[in-house]
């Protein structure tokens, strides 16, 4: 009787130290993302990055509780603002900064740059930086997941400028007309590098917009890492049981300028300052510290562990390869038959 | 296969045969494309294919041109070989974002990681009073772009023999079929056997003038080469077949020959292929040509309606034969 007692407790200890470190998990994942944005700005503003730069402070949430939900086989088709998602999907912070340095050891060679992160190992399909281009890909690879009868499920991020674009309509149709195991994420920050997302659209509710295609839709609070999981964790798991498509909408915000070029006149600071308020990092870690699962010392330790993480990142890509010219042609074309 | 059938086939029938195969031979291959089931393909090419393979591998898609494009281009990323139809060249103007912006960059993009083996096929061409929108030759406006490889088929061995090694490309690989050749009937003795999709052929051999051409343009100009060799003037057509890569050393082993070179083409003169050919004998054959390189191409004009204004904007025979009749030095 008295072992028998003493297993339920065990249990729930060890349920409680599992959430403590899923919770902690997704609080360190975060702060990998901000603290290498941060960098990256600053390497910008030293030119040591170039090209365009588009920054997903703010966003972190989103990338964080959807692909802490897919497995090793699934893949991901991102959009132009993916540091974060390469991050967490398992691209090294080192390949993923030599990359934006235009290096040899980058995770596309220095062929992509910033806008172009990619890697078959993590089957990360990359950055693309036409706006909607992507999602007729994920549904491609959803579909020859289907055919494969793999159980993997293509997840899709896009911005909500995208929603502007035929290519969103035509894929959600196709993905809901065939059946077909993707995640489509909206991640909608509210503005289309300067155009106000109710501005641009004539029905702004995307859940609405996403069921006429009769497609199972919902929307999340994307500024809320647990509520993302949570949804992404039902998302996910019907596209890969049902073999249907599902719209994710997760309402975020980013706090930088859409690119570095971006003046900002469309927006407040006063706007940007009230989002920064319901911050996903800071809220996140005072909810963790109310709950006794986080402590300041924690905190730091987390902080400077990542900050160490970062200084390692730079210095690869410092140290990074540059391609010689000789090699400018490789890849226009493969040289083996597949 | 019966005996007939090898003897004499239709391209269309060839493209059909050509796709049946490579079903047949490997799973991983479907096709996709705007009434290619039920309807049994807008030109017909595909008919019988549903009842053969069924809905999954004989995929009808709505009138989405990017995504269905896009969906192939994913699906050949990610392990499978499709087979593309977009109904007609101007409507691929629709999908140039999945092919121009994915399909063509993916590879270059990541390093070498992602390869998209997946074969776009479309009709091209004019000449069936279809006017502006439904006329176009724009096999010249994707052979500007690096990564992506164009192939012309002019004959039914090509139409026969083209098709699998596209697919065994790890690269997007474009096939453009005129659409005035599909009732081209030909003798065909290939046996189903695959052709080259890297080199260009000399379809007639001759001394005087090179004609170098692909597609219709092959057979307008193996038609004006029959008249001119009764005027005792020997022109050698090469039918490029493929217009990117281009195959410089079959063109220029041809021109080094005849000194003389004509380019036929249904397409613009303005930034198409026959500038380009005509740049590149220029640059490295400059010194082996008795006199300058002519073009006998489409007026730049849109394709108008009225039957004689079309004729009048496409490259026909006569005019080749006036054109080379003029070429310095030529005898006859």
């Amino acid at each position: 009787m008295a072992t028998k007692k003493k297993t339920p407790a065990k249990k729930k200890s060890s349920r409680k130290s599992r959430e403590k470190e899923q919770k902690r998990h997704l609080l360190h994942q975060m702060i990998r993302i901000r603290q290498m944005e941060e960098k990256a700005y600053e390497l910008y503003t030293q030119e040591k990055i170039r090209g365009f730069l588009h920054l997903y402070d703010g966003e972190e949430a989103v990338a964080v509780g959807v692909i802490e939900n897919l497995q090793k086989e699934d893949s991901i088709v991102a959009t132009y603002r993916e540091h974060g998602h390469a991050l967490v999907r398992g691209v090294s912070m080192e390949r993923i900064m030599a990359e934006m340095y235009g290096k040899l050891e980058g995770c596309s060679g220095g062929r992509g740059g910033s806008m172009h992160l990619y890697d078959k190992e993590t089957n990360f399909f990359g950055g693309s930086a036409i706006v909607a281009n992507g999602l007729p890909m994920a549904t491609g690879v959803a579909l020859a997941y289907k055919r494969q009868q793999k159980e993997a499920i293509a997840c899709c991020f896009f911005g909500e400028g995208a929603v502007d674009e035929g290519e969103f309509h035509e894929s959600m149709n196709l993905a809901a007309l065939w059946k077909l195991p993707v995640l489509f994420v909206c991640e909608n920050n509210l503005y289309s590098m300067g155009m106000p997302f109710e501005l641009a659209e004539s029905e702004t509710d995307l859940v609405t917009k996403a069921r006429s295609y009769k497609m199972k839709a919902s929307s999340v609070n994307g500024m809320d890492v647990l509520a993302v999981l949570q949804e992404a964790r039902k998302a996910v798991a019907y596209a890969r049981d049902n073999q249907q498509p599902y719209f994710l909408e997760c309402r975020t915000y980013r706090y930088r300028a859409h690119s570095m070029f971006d003046p900002e006149r469309y927006r407040s600071k006063e706007e940007v300052q009230e989002w920064k308020k319901k911050d996903p990092i800071t809220t996140f870690a005072e909810k963790l510290k109310k709950e006794q699962l986080l402590t300041d010392e924690e905190l730091q330790h987390i902080n400077r562990e990542v900050a160490g993480e970062v200084a390692q990142a730079v210095q690869f890509a410092e140290e990074g390869t540059d391609e010689p010219i000789e090699n400018l042609s490789q890849f226009v074309y493969s040289n083996s038959k597949n | 296969m019966n005996k007939a059938a090898q003897q004499h086939m239709t391209y269309r029938q060839a493209v059909r045969e050509a796709m049946r195969e490579a079903m047949q031979k490997d799973d991983r291959v479907f096709l996709m494309g705007e009434d290619v089931g039920r309807y049994g393909g807008c030109f017909n090419v595909s008919e019988g294919m549903l009842q053969e393979f069924g809905e999954d591998r004989v995929v009808d898609t709505p009138l989405s041109e990017s995504g269905f494009t896009g969906c192939g281009i994913g699906a050949a990323a990610a392990g499978m070989r499709p087979i593309v139809e977009i109904m007609t060249v101007n409507f691929s103007l629709l999908a140039a974002d999945q092919i121009i912006n994915t399909a063509a960059v993916l590879y270059y993009m990541s390093g070498g990681q992602f390869n998209v083996p997946v074969v776009i096929r479309m009709a091209t061409g004019g000449g069936k009073q279809l006017a502006a929108q439904h006329s176009r030759s724009l096999e010249n406006w994707y052979a500007h772009i690096p990564g992506l490889k164009i192939l012309t088929p002019a004959t039914v061995e090509d139409a026969r023999g083209m098709l699998w090694p596209a697919l065994e490309d790890p690269d997007p690989v474009l096939i453009f079929e005129n659409s005035t050749l599909y009732n081209y009937e030909d003798a065909y003795s290939g046996n189903g056997h695959t052709v080259d999709i890297s080199t260009a052929r000399v379809r007639r051999a001759g001394s005087d003038v090179s004609i170098l051409t692909y597609g219709i343009g092959l057979h307008k100009s193996l038609k004006a080469a029959e008249q001119l060799s009764k005027q005792g003037i020997e022109a050698e057509v090469v039918d490029l077949r493929v217009l990117r890569p281009l195959d410089n050393e079959t063109v220029f082993a041809s021109v080094r020959k005849t000194h003389r070179a004509v380019i036929v083409d249904e397409g613009w003169k303005s930034g198409g292929i026959s500038a380009e050919l005509s740049a590149r004998i220029t640059e490295s054959l400059f010194y082996d040509l008795d006199c300058p390189v002519e073009r006998v191409c489409g007026a730049e004009v849109p394709a108008p309606y009225a039957r004689h204004l079309e004729q009048a904007s496409l490259p026909q025979p006569q005019q080749i034969i006036e054109t080379i009749q003029k070429m310095g030095g030529i005898h006859g």
